[in-house]
């Protein structure tokens, strides 16, 4: 029996989204980054969330954590999480539930470590600050962090410059974990890294998910992983989402020719060497309407010739 | 040690006998700590590898397996510990004890990861290009530099018009093409790519990386391409090599390295591999009994410590499969039979 299947048999939303949209107002125009989005993630579900850069992904990560800036404006739709609306939150009520309830592992967050202590430094302050731990206990349980992203713990006296990019980011991605959220946002989380560390993250994640029942909102553009390692996706394109199922669904069965193109740009690890394209340039979509279910769970936005660019999805290969 | 592979590589069909670069023995230690500590990552250890003349060679591994510091000490970016660096068969650390001189420069060309950083904003891209080409005197005259920019753009897949451009008005693909565009303008042999897809989109990577076997088809350019993609190096390389803690630890014939994995690394690297078959039935368990039994101290101890010795006699290099395939592997489990030892590179011990 694998975890999927146990943590996937409830279907109670911990974060529920409808209708968000999003918009970053300029002087002379503003854009909708993000436009009627609606979905929901279970408890202990890992929900991904596909597109290329642009589409607005980290945009719908940073409204669920409420750290839009401006000239970034919610102009719509809700999110709820265990119930709670999460755009009426006091700023008490944020402050909890960031990092405790909800905590974000950010793309560049690699570099956003403090570069003047060391990573030990920085590990323990989150346990003695939020988890009210002693110092001593901080540091025992910081090395078995590090040991988890398998970061040797003769690291924590470390500073930051002195290790990798990929170990910056396991380390950031140990102290996400620190406090055991129940729901976690990963945006891009392994773009910088390596395959087994990607994979073992991942599996960690999963293991303390199976242990202790948390969510995931995954968001990368590798369709590969985020098949592998999602119960239920969306893929989204311009603010939009195009197509939402099971992973497996939109593996064996993506309808959307923009989800066709993306799971066709992947260069196979079997087989012959077959030449790819990717996406097309020039490729657009443009008034993409709402969901329209196409079988139980699989929804997908109706798209026609009209709907294209010119010079559509010639080229593109599956 | 150095020299038991070099006998027994076969050249591929069209390669010239000599290859285009040549790296011996390199070796880059730093020190870690403080002013006073006496502690060092030794981030590359004894690494030879060979570049054919229009041959893409991948160099895959870890972060922090030491990648970009091997290209980047071919580069001369920073200075070896040890080793040779041969250029068309020169030692260019002999030759240019210092720095890198011009023509070492006019011949070996980096692109990086990031082709946001590598862009000064204020410029448009005509004055990237324009540069290259002055500084490694293949301007001429005016109208032949215009000519050769738009060639440039051309082969890069850019539309000339995009010279004027700034490069926050670019894409990201559109920027590492510029790069690449950069690099080729002084029309050098050898170009070390390091990691050139990994920040852009993925419909974007695969134009890279068709644009860099064009290079290597049309030009003859031979390039290291370094990732952590062992899908995209399957499907760009000739050849693939495998650095584990700052040593190769295998290289082979790209589709035959990956079908036949024999380093225990290798195989946990090719197994890590996302695999949308695998679609929702991701097990953490079996991931990790696989990773327990690759990592387990009875039969290997690298544990991701570069200072931690991989067992207590270094392990040599073993022939795997067929000579052509030209694919050996460092490890004991490949180790000829008692009665035929002696000799460094045996046929492997197929398990
Ligand atoms: N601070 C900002 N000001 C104006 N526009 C922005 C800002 N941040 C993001 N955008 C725009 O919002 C859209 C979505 O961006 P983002 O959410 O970062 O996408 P993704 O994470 O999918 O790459 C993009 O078109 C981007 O240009
Ligand atoms: N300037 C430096 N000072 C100290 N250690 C370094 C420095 N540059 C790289 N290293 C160390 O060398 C090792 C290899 O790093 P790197 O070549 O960047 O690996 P990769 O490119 O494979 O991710 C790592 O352990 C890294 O921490
Ligand atoms: S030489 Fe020994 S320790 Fe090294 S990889 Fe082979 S079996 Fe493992
Ligand atoms: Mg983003
Ligand atoms: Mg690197």
């Amino acid at each position: 029996m694998t975890v999927s299947q146990v943590s996937f048999g409830t279907h109670e939303a911990v974060l529920e989204v409808k209708d968000l949209t999003v918009k970053y107002v300029g002087d002379t125009r503003s854009t909708t980054a993000v436009d009627r989005v609606s979905f929901s993630i279970g408890t202990g579900e890992i929900f991904g969330l596909a597109g290329e850069s642009g589409c607005g992904k980290s945009t719908i990560a940073n409204s669920l954590m409420r750290l839009l800036k401006h000239p970034a404006r919610i102009s719509g739709g809700s999110i709820r999480f265990g119930g709670k609306d999460v755009l009426a939150m006091s700023p008490e009520e944020l402050r909890r539930f960031r990092w405790q309830d909800v905590a974000m592992v950010f793309q560049s967050a690699m570099n956003s470590l403090n570069p003047v202590l060391t990573i030990g430094e920085q590990i323990t302050d989150i346990y003695t600050t939020h988890a009210g731990y002693s110092r001593k206990e901080s540091l025992r349980r910081a090395g078995e962090l590090l040991e988890l992203v398998r970061i040797n713990p003769v690291r924590l006296k470390s500073y930051p410059h002195q290790l990798s990019g990929g170990m910056r980011q396991r380390a950031v991605i140990a102290m996400a974990v620190a406090l055991k959220p129940s729901l976690l946002i990963l945006d891009e989380p392994t773009t910088a890294l390596d395959v087994v560390v990607q994979q073992e993250i991942m599996a960690q994640i999963k293991e303390l998910q199976h242990e202790l029942g948390f969510s995931v909102l995954f968001i990368t553009h590798d369709m590969s992983l985020m098949v592998e390692l999602s119960h239920r996706m969306a893929v989204m394109y311009g603010g939009r989402i195009v197509e939402t199922a099971k992973a497996a669904d939109i593996h064996t069965n993506p309808q959307h020719p923009y989800t066709q193109a993306l799971m066709g740009a992947f260069p196979p690890l079997t087989g012959p060497r077959v030449p790819l394209t990717g996406l097309p340039d020039g490729v657009k979509f443009r008034n993409i309407p709402d969901l329209a279910e196409v079988s139980p769970g699989h929804y997908v936005a109706p798209f026609g010739a009209e709907l294209l660019e010119t010079g559509a999805l010639e080229g593109a290969t599956r | 040690m150095s020299s038991t592979m070099t006998g027994a590589a076969a050249p591929a069909a069209g390669v010239e006998a000599g290859p285009a670069l040549e790296i011996r023995g390199l070796s880059k230690t730093f020190p870690i700590g403080g002013l006073f500590s006496r502690k060092a990552v030794r981030a590359l250890h004894d690494v030879d590898l060979s570049l054919g003349r229009g041959e893409i060679v991948a160099l895959v591994g870890e972060s922090g397996s030491g990648k970009s510091t091997l290209a980047r000490c071919v580069a001369r970016l920073e200075k070896p510990s040890a080793g040779e660096i041969l250029l068309d068969g020169v030692d260019v650390l002999k030759r240019d004890r210092f720095q890198a001189s011009r023509e070492y420069r006019s011949q070996l060309q980096m692109v990086f990861q990031d082709p946001f950083g590598s862009l000064n904003p204020a410029h448009r891209i005509e004055h990237f290009l324009r540069r290259s080409l002055a500084i490694h005197g293949k301007a001429g005259t005016a109208a032949a530099a215009q000519a050769r920019l738009e060639e440039l753009m051309a082969t890069v897949g850019l539309q000339p018009d995009m010279l004027n451009s700034y490069p926050h008005e670019l894409s990201g693909g559109q920027r590492q093409r510029v790069a690449i565009a950069r690099a080729l303008a002084v029309e050098p042999q050898v170009i070390l790519a390091d990691e050139p897809t990994s920040m852009l989109d993925v419909s974007v990577r695969i134009g890279i990386l068709n644009l860099m076997r064009k290079l290597r088809d049309e030009q003859g350019i031979s390039m290291l391409y370094i990732t952590h993609d062992l899908a995209s190096a399957r499907y760009l390389a000739d050849r693939t090599a495998v650095m584990f803690a700052g040593e190769l630890v295998e290289e082979g014939e790209s589709l035959d390295l990956l079908a036949n994995p024999a380093h225990p690394y290798t195989q946990l690297l090719v197994s890590a591999v996302p695999d949308p078959a695998r679609a929702g039935s991701y097990d953490p368990v079996r991931r990790a009994e696989l990773r327990a039994a690759v990592m387990s101290p009875a039969s290997c101890a690298f544990d991701g410590d570069p200072e931690q010795p991989c067992s207590a006699e270094h392990p040599v290099r073993h022939r795997v499969g067929a000579p052509e395939n030209r694919h050996w592997v460092r490890c004991h489990l490949y180790r000829p039979a008692a009665g035929s030892a002696g000799h460094a590179l045996a046929e492997a011990k197929v398990s």
